[in-house]
């Protein structure tokens, strides 16, 4: 799967998730711009991982910091 | 990301010091200072003056009913029980001071492991110093790098601490949903190890666990289940064995977790086991190895408590009317509760913030209760908590005293 097209779909995903209408670059961080809590990341991360049909590990998430590495970490998972 | 979002603003860097490292404290410390600015008695350092019995204490030189010590079963003042650490001190002193495979394993030690073998009916019987412990000990040493662990979201911290501490890979459901926790073990790459961690009672709601369709599904996906039962031993099932015994399913649990620090009365943890080769981790789990073992007071007490226990029906059956009446009078003076039904001898109240939640606390220790304050980070959906755990020794007239309480601090705090 290219990455243009995972980027469609986790956009997505994100959408209803981004409620505080944070601008989507692949800099922005989950940390510092979204500031979702626990539970909203856990619902969040279950909704990528049925859309592209993948395990994203808790040790996993620990290095997506910003919104372009989980599209490049789920355009990864998807692949292989 | 979910570190990163739990963690706190960067420490600043103090001139001429380097960083302060508690930096990452000040959040806490300041909502602390504005809970506590008006008058609000703090409620992380309440002291016990005197204990009564299983259900009355003196805090703050009055007599205080207690709702919130997960003692379900009264067994703290039991006279057999005392007589044994007594006798027990008396013959063994007052510590072992080694590890339980030096100088630690007394006769009382392993006593207490043949009373949690009969106890549940299992081959395997390991105890750990306490219940963290065992949490920590068995997760992270089955579990190591490579295997995955799939666990329920509001799983206990001592089961986060197992998984971080074993380095295995960690995958989260959302709570007690069958479908996410079967569709998350179905993507597990083939040939790896595979752990589900599951709890009988979640001690924050008080609610139970679909324990046999989960436990169903895991062991189809081929992986290994472990259940934490610390809430449920003791008055829960049959033979008081937990909710797996209860919903028939036990037989198919690879590992019970336990802790002798509510039912039983004292303070330990273990894990009871069939596994062929478990004895094996008594020489490879780190938090069993290199920490001294209980003193043979309190293995003495659990022994004796745990054989009790054994026999324990009609006190089950109180605890149970207990349960019951509680729930039910809180619904009806207009309380919003964790479950619709009593599922456990846990009964949450939802307080609708934490400022609100302090001051239905203190209100309610000014009238002579106490009850556990839970707050966020250890909840569930950051809700703030006033957790009543019964006791058997609760009398029929305590919680209708109990109920009169909360109505009058309800009221005077605009919660109903």
């Amino acid at each position: 799967m290219n990455r243009a097209d995972t980027a469609l779909r986790i956009a997505a995903i994100i959408a209803p998730f981004n409620t505080r209408g944070v601008a989507l670059t692949d800099a922005a961080t989950f940390a510092g711009d979204l500031e979702w809590d626990s539970l909203t990341v856990m619902d969040f991360v279950a909704a990528i991982e049925d859309e592209f049909d993948i395990l994203i590990t808790m040790n996993q998430q620990a290095e997506i910091e910003t919104y372009g590495q989980l599209i490049d970490a789920v355009t990864r998972l998807a692949g292989s | 990301m979910t570190e990163g979002i739990d963690e706190a603003a960067r420490p600043e860097v103090v001139a001429g010091t380097g960083s302060d490292l508690f930096s990452k404290f000040d959040p806490l410390i300041e909502q602390r200072r504005a809970l506590l600015a008006d008058g609000q008695e703090d409620p992380f350092s309440l002291v016990m003056e005197r204990v009564l019995s299983p259900t009355r204490a003196v805090c703050n030189g009055r007599e205080t009913i207690l709702l919130g010590t997960y003692n379900y079963m009264g067994m703290t003042f039991d006279p057999d029980v005392i007589a044994a650490g007594k006798d027990a001190l008396d013959r063994f002193g007052a510590g072992t001071t080694g590890s339980r495979v030096l100088n630690g394993t007394y006769r009382g030690h392993r006593d207490c492991e043949d009373a949690l073998r009969e106890f549940y009916a299992m081959d395997h019987a390991m105890v750990f110093s306490t219940g963290y412990q065992a949490n920590l000990g068995i997760i992270s040493t089955i579990a190591g790098k490579g295997d995955y662990i799939v666990l329920d979201i509001d799983s206990h911290a001592s089961i986060w601490d197992g998984c971080k501490l074993g380095n295995a890979e960690v995958v989260p459901f959302r709570h007690n949903d069958v479908e996410a926790m079967e569709k998350r073990l179905k993507r597990i790459p083939e040939g790896a190890g595979k752990l589900v961690i599951l709890e009988g009672v979640y001690s924050m709601l008080g609610d139970i666990a679909p324990l046999k369709e989960m436990v169903r599904v895991a062991k189809a996906a081929g992986a290994m289940v472990l259940v934490d039962e610390a809430h449920s031993m003791g008055f829960i099932g049959p033979n008081g064995r937990g909710v797996a015994e209860d919903q028939g399913c036990l037989d198919e649990v690879d590992f019970v977790i336990g802790t002798f620090s509510k039912s039983v009365g004292t303070v330990g943890g273990f894990c009871v086991s069939n596994h062929p080769k478990f004895e094996i981790l008594r020489l490879v789990c780190r938090p069993y190895v290199f920490t001294a073992s209980l003193p043979p007071s309190v293995v003495a007490t659990a022994a004796t408590s745990i054989r009790k226990l054994m026999h324990g029906g009609n006190k089950r059956a109180h605890l149970w009317e207990n349960s019951r009446t509680l729930h039910a009078g809180l619904k009806a003076r207009g309380f919003q509760l964790g479950t619709e039904e009593p599922q456990s001898a846990i009964i949450a109240v939802i307080m609708p913030d934490l400022e609100r939640g302090a001051a239905m606390w203190g209100a309610l220790l000014n009238e002579g209760l106490y009850v556990n304050l839970a707050r966020p980070p250890a909840t569930p959906a950051n809700m703030t908590l006033l957790r009543c755990s019964l006791c058997a020794e609760h009398t029929a007239e305590q919680v209708e005293t109990i109920l009169g309480m909360f109505e009058r601090a309800g009221k005077a705090v605009g919660i109903i």
